[in-house]
């Protein structure tokens, strides 16, 4: 390997380790707030490429369709719960977001035409159309299970993946799809061309961490996420909803999955079941973080990104088993260094 | 003049699977009164204060908080109505910074609009000069008499109709014991109302205008602070030749 090809490599991996780390937020985020271990996480990558590669080719979307049967059957949820209790205050807030938003959405892009639209309304639209299913699926399968365990959570995110899974294929058919990229500049440095599409992921991804950071640090319902995260009860005596917290960190991972699935959509071919993978391998940058720091998981991801790409290099065939492998390792060191906490109930 | 009633629990029941841990017990507070919960250790006492919250579900009676009675009662609703609760484990967010645990404990406030907090902050900080000088500091750094001033600041810091204090002198030393009763009495002059769990059930009747002695789940007494000082089942019990139920 000469100077060039490591350098290649190098960009490759820090271009997918900067997916990953996004990713690995994401999940450390739905889990110190809720315990989900959100494996549909990949989805919301693969749904938001897709998205956007439908409003290209001037097709209507699938996940359109979805926006409007998830909100129905919210809504029905919602209609039932407030005939048993006699509230209403929140019935209509609740009918505004899962009826009258999709049907909103649904009128503009049927009359619309997104095929003609400039790439930033097409990509303001998938996002639109994507992150509004993450607290629609949190309010229709997680929200009933709330005191469930760990463990129960786990088997119903398997579930749920298996079924947007089934859905992403019923929607977007089994050929993949690439989009067009943001920008078509090609840099040459030092021999080794740098793509503008890759600068875009690398940039996007470090703004978009900046403002996760800053969004937890300073606003009122960042702080209240990392609270109801320390204290679930603390939290609720100050009047944080752990649904309200849990519905917020759902839509933070589906937008966080949607953007970075537009973000790749470019560069990868991206099929209907192309999220489970990039979104396990920021699962092992997640892990590395011990599914608690945020920090220590956005770095593991990187690595993890690095990894991958050198060893396609060496041994391609194993490059799937060389990055999972990895979580063997550093399962053994954080037994070993990390103090072992009870879990309380 | 008698202030009217804020809080008007009656029968309530609440039970773990088949245990009864309260049963029918009915109480009330008045606007602006102290009034005390005293028992033996197991009673029901944390129970009363978690039930009355919404915290755990009763299994009957009634939970009458302003004069709104819901069928289901959810914690959000009783901070949003005006209640707030001190629980015995303190319950802070460790991880965060005095000041963040503070501007928290305005959550629901600023969720309904008013944009108060930092002047509230600064009260707080007023009551206890300790957590200023410490605002930047993790609160699971703090000393237990630090960590219990914390949690009353934050729920200071909602502003509340109702206070509920459960247990707020347990493992605290003396000094910090008579501090923090001195700042519960005070706030007796601000109009908040004071439910008060205690162990310490000599310092609870001297602080409080009105008290129910709480045994296995039941209100075995209620009256005056004075009326209970001087009954002598409670003198034996509670307060006795050196108490032995005082720490």
């Amino acid at each position: 390997m000469d100077l060039q090809i490591a350098l290649l490599l190098g960009q490759d991996g820090i271009v997918n380790g900067a997916i990953y780390a996004l990713l690995a937020l994401a999940l450390v985020l739905v889990f110190a707030v809720t315990r989900i271990i959100f494996i549909p996480q990949g989805e919301f990558v693969a749904f938001g490429a897709l998205t956007l590669a439908s409003f290209q080719v001037g097709r209507v979307p699938g996940t359109l369709w979805l926006l409007v049967g998830l909100g129905v059957l919210v809504a029905v949820v919602e209609i039932g719960i407030a005939t048993r209790n006699g509230t209403l205050r929140r019935l209509v807030s609740a009918l505004t977001w899962n009826v009258a938003y999709p049907a909103v959405a649904a009128i503009i892009i049927l009359l619309g035409e997104p095929g003609t639209w400039p790439l930033v309304v097409q990509v303001a639209a998938a996002l639109a159309l994507v992150v509004p299913l993450g607290p629609m699926v949190y309010r229709l399968v997680y929200q009933p299970l709330q005191s469930a365990s760990v463990l129960v959570l786990l088997i119903v995110s398997v579930a749920v993946h298996l079924a947007l899974v089934g859905l992403g294929l019923l929607f977007f058919g089994a050929e993949g799809s690439r989009t067009t990229p943001f920008s078509d500049a090609r840099l040459d440095v030092g021999g080794v061309v740098v793509t503008g599409q890759a600068l875009w992921v690398v940039g996007a991804s470090a703004v978009l961490i900046v403002v996760l950071y800053v969004f937890f640090e300073r606003s009122l319902w960042g702080k209240a996420l990392r609270a109801t995260a320390i204290n679930r009860t603390g939290a609720r005596l100050m009047g944080i909803s752990t649904t309200q917290a849990g519905k917020l960190s759902f839509a933070l991972a589906a937008a966080i999955g949607a953007a970075s699935g537009i973000l790749i959509a470019p560069i990868t071919t991206v099929y209907y079941d192309t999220g489970f993978m990039i979104g396990l391998k920021g699962f092992v940058g997640a892990i590395v973080g011990g599914l608690a720091s945020y920090p220590v998981a956005a770095g593991g991801a990187v690595l993890v990104g690095l990894l991958e790409s050198y060893s396609s290099f060496w041994a391609s065939a194993f490059k799937e088993v060389i990055v999972f492998t990895v979580i063997i390792p550093v399962l053994v060191w954080r037994s070993l260094t990390t103090r072992h906490v009870e879990e309380e109930e | 003049m008698e202030q009217p009633v804020i809080l008007d629990v009656e029968d309530l029941c609440v039970g773990y699977g088949r245990v009864e841990a309260l049963h029918r017990v009915s109480l009330n507070v008045r606007a602006g009164e102290i009034v005390t919960v005293i028992g033996p250790n197991g009673a029901g006492k944390t129970t009363l204060l978690s039930a009355i919250m919404g915290l755990l579900p009763r299994s009957s009676g009634n939970v009458r908080f302003l004069h709104s009675a819901a069928r289901e009662i959810e914690v959000e609703r009783m901070v949003a109505m005006g209640m707030t609760l001190v629980p015995e484990k303190r319950e802070l967010f460790g991880e965060m910074s005095v000041e963040d645990n503070l501007l928290l404990g305005a959550f629901m406030r600023r969720r309904l609009g008013h944009r108060d907090e930092r002047a509230t902050m600064d009260e707080v900080f007023g009551t206890f000069p300790r957590l200023k000088e410490r605002r930047d500091q993790l609160a699971g750094t703090l000393s237990g008499g630090e960590r219990q001033m914390l949690a009353i600041g934050r729920a200071l810091m909602a502003k509340p109709k109702l206070l509920m204090l459960d247990e707020p002198s347990l493992g605290l030393a003396p000094l910090i014991v008579r501090e923090i009763f001195r700042v519960i009495g005070r706030l007796r002059q601000t109009g908040v109302a004071t439910l008060l769990v205690e162990q310490n059930a000599k310092a609870a009747l001297q602080l409080a205008d009105r008290g129910y002695v709480l045994e296995t789940g039941e209100i075995a007494l209620a009256g005056s602070s004075g009326e209970l000082r001087d009954n002598p089942r409670v003198v034996e019990s509670y307060l006795g030749l050196g108490g032995k139920h005082q720490q």
